[in-house]
């Protein structure tokens, strides 16, 4: 019997794209996916199953479907794109609930997509960060708060579920040419800013070594933290240069004054990114590759990867949006007018 | 044995093996523009800094070494220094020094103070600087193998007022001595000569100091020499004394690498002993000294 697996925030990039190469898999029978929003990427096989966002009905899901395995990549690293409440409600709620209808369940494995955020960003950081250390200080800012205590409910649920294996994996900063983060939106302006008199180096991991990385997991059946970041630390600079783009530096003392005007302005800069513009961020992801994971970007080529699908979209377009039907995907999945092949 | 293996194939003619690398993972397309290395540094901005400092070296402070010779071509090592000056000028010496020389990158361990610092922290990362974090040192030495440069003392050798000079503060926790254990990589220790008296402190004003949030407000001879002729820039001018370092015999340890901890005895008592070579290392070289400025 193959695999059912449970996605959450199926309507989010991340869900999206982790559903869709799980319906690539032979090994997975069942593929349902969570969320408040419909599923912004065509789908062939997976069930959408429409849920207030800290879903209080997963319980009852879980029940019905006896999934195996739960895909949790709803959780929230920008926090530019809503309230704090909100943030809150989806990240820490939501997992509650989620690790609630997961305990004493039909689930043998839990995935979460973690962020390097946890770790922090402090001047007295090692230049790698391993899975295994703490951050320097308190967390300072709602996403690392918000993060910090949906990882204390997975070590939690780890602790207190010895036969799920769960998985735990923090990403570094993600660029790719779909995905829209506060520091790709910083690539996007014709002049990149930065702080004057910082240039710290920062790290990157390819959209697409991102799911693969989820995918390798459940594959494997690894339990436990990884980082997961591609290979070289660049300084901001060169993160520009390779964008073909200046950087514009803002002055280094009155950070909040000045990305408030800047947000007027429509460039977010959150707090914990002004941090990393400071002293960036390294995490070590030997234990993923000891694991046996290859990554097919390394920092800088993520950086060139993105910029050069930006190019290509500002020349010719975006894709054509996809727009879900219910009726349509009903037809697909449940007609008997439709003829099924075996897979 | 004979015949080809996976790893060798033959000429046509049979005669010499060929060697035929395995299939390795296609290596990655990294398109980087810059040579700044993953600590921070550049060697470019390096070049740019030794052709900067290659004057102030030969010609101000007169940077002579002993035993130079001791310190290895490769393989990773700890180099602890007895630290002064109310600006550091050991640092650029050592490390100028030893790239001239013997064409070794060293890296430099100091306080997160720097890194705070708009500029400052930039030049100083570019320059070989790292976060004096034990994990960097032990990366640095155990993974890649390089020469790293660490003051035990800390803030408290520059810290020191003049009448206390040459006097070795306490090596901090001995940290220093556990990350060359776990590296498997020797310490070698440097007694310098010279740096105290390159800026000395006359006072230091402690209240100032907690204000600003450093480790010491120092008041220099230099700032109250050069201050009435080139103002506040004075205060960032080292006297003209003679540098000499000596180059003691490095230090093995007799421990297997990697211990999740060592005896903490064994880690104070050498700690200790290294700390007392370059004492009496000092003591040697000044009792031949016979002027500050000519050596």
């Amino acid at each position: 019997m193959g695999k059912r697996v449970l996605v959450t925030g199926l309507g989010t990039f991340w869900g999206g794209r982790v559903a869709k190469a799980l319906e690539a898999d032979p090994e997975v029978d069942v593929i349902v996916g969570l969320d408040k929003v419909e599923p912004t990427i065509e789908l062939e096989r997976t069930e959408y199953v429409k849920s207030d966002e800290n879903y209080s009905i997963l319980s009852r899901i879980v029940e019905a479907t006896q999934v195996d395995t739960i895909v949790h990549t709803f959780l929230v690293v920008d926090s530019t794109q809503m309230r704090a409440r909100t943030m809150h409600e989806i990240n820490v709620i939501g997992t509650m609930n989620l690790f609630a209808a997961a305990t004493d369940s039909s689930v043998r494995n839990v995935v979460v997509k973690s962020s390097s955020y946890v770790y922090g960003c402090e001047p007295g950081d090692p230049v790698w960060f391993t899975e295994d250390m703490p951050r320097q200080s308190p967390p300072r800012h709602r996403v690392e708060r918000s993060l910090t205590e949906v990882e204390s409910y997975v070590r939690d649920f780890a602790v207190d579920n010895p036969h799920v294996a769960v998985t735990m994996l923090r990403f570094s900063n993600v660029l790719g040419p779909e995905l829209s983060t506060p520091l790709s939106r910083l690539l996007e302006l014709p002049a990149v800013p930065s702080i004057f008199g910082f240039d710290p180096r920062f790290q990157f991991v390819h959209e697409d070594d991102v799911v693969r990385a989820i995918l390798f997991v459940l594959e494997h059946d690894l339990a436990g933290v990884f980082n997961v970041a591609g290979d070289g630390l660049l300084p901001w600079s060169e993160v520009a240069a390779i964008c073909g783009k200046r950087t514009v530096p803002l002055p280094p003392i009155g950070q909040g004054l000045v990305t408030a005007a800047l947000g007027r302005l429509g460039v977010d800069i959150p707090p914990e990114v002004g941090d990393l513009l400071r002293y960036g961020r390294g995490l070590d992801s030997a234990r993923l590759k000891r694991a046996g994971f290859d990554y097919t970007h390394t920092s800088a080529g993520a950086v060139r990867a993105f910029i050069e699908s930006l190019r290509l979209t500002r020349t010719v377009g975006p894709d054509p949006e996809y727009q879900y039907e219910r009726e349509v995907e009903d037809f697909f999945r449940r007609s008997p007018a439709v003829v099924r092949r075996p897979r | 044995m004979v015949g080809p293996t996976a790893e060798t194939a033959r000429t046509p003619a049979g005669l010499l093996p060929v060697h035929v690398p395995a299939p390795a993972a296609p290596e990655l397309d990294d398109p980087r523009t810059s040579d700044v290395d993953e600590w921070g540094r550049s060697e470019h901005t390096r070049e740019i800094a030794r052709a900067l400092f290659a004057p102030i070296y030969d010609h101000w402070f007169r940077v002579e070494w002993e035993g130079l010779e001791k310190i290895p071509a490769d393989g990773g090592a700890l180099l602890v220094a007895n630290h002064a000056a109310a600006i550091p000028s050991d640092a650029p010496v050592i490390m100028h020094g030893i790239e001239t020389e013997l064409h070794r990158a060293v890296y430099g361990l100091a306080d997160e103070l720097f890194k705070k610092v708009p500029v400052v922290g930039t030049l100083w990362s570019r320059a070989g600087g790292v976060l004096a974090h034990p994990d960097n040192a032990y990366r640095l030495l155990r993974h890649e193998q390089q020469l790293v440069l660490v003051f035990p003392e800390g803030s408290k050798g520059p810290g020191k007022t003049f009448d206390e000079r040459y006097k070795l503060r306490r090596f901090g926790r001995a940290g220093f001595v556990q990350i060359a254990m776990r590296a498997g990589v020797p310490v070698i220790p440097i007694a310098v000569v010279g740096a105290e008296e390159s800026m000395p402190t006359l006072a230091n004003l402690g209240p100032l100091a907690k204000a600003l949030g450093l480790p010491y407000a120092p008041v220099t001879a230099n700032m109250l020499a050069f201050g009435p002729l080139l103002g506040p820039l004075g205060a960032l001018v080292h006297f003209p004394a003679k540098f000499k370092l000596r180059v003691l015999d490095p230090v093995h340890f007799d421990v297997p690498p990697d211990q999740p901890r060592y005896s903490r005895s064994k880690v104070m008592d050498e700690a200790e002993s290294i700390r007392q070579q370059i004492q009496e290392a000092l003591y040697d070289m000044l009792r031949t000294r016979s002027s500050v400025w000519r050596g």
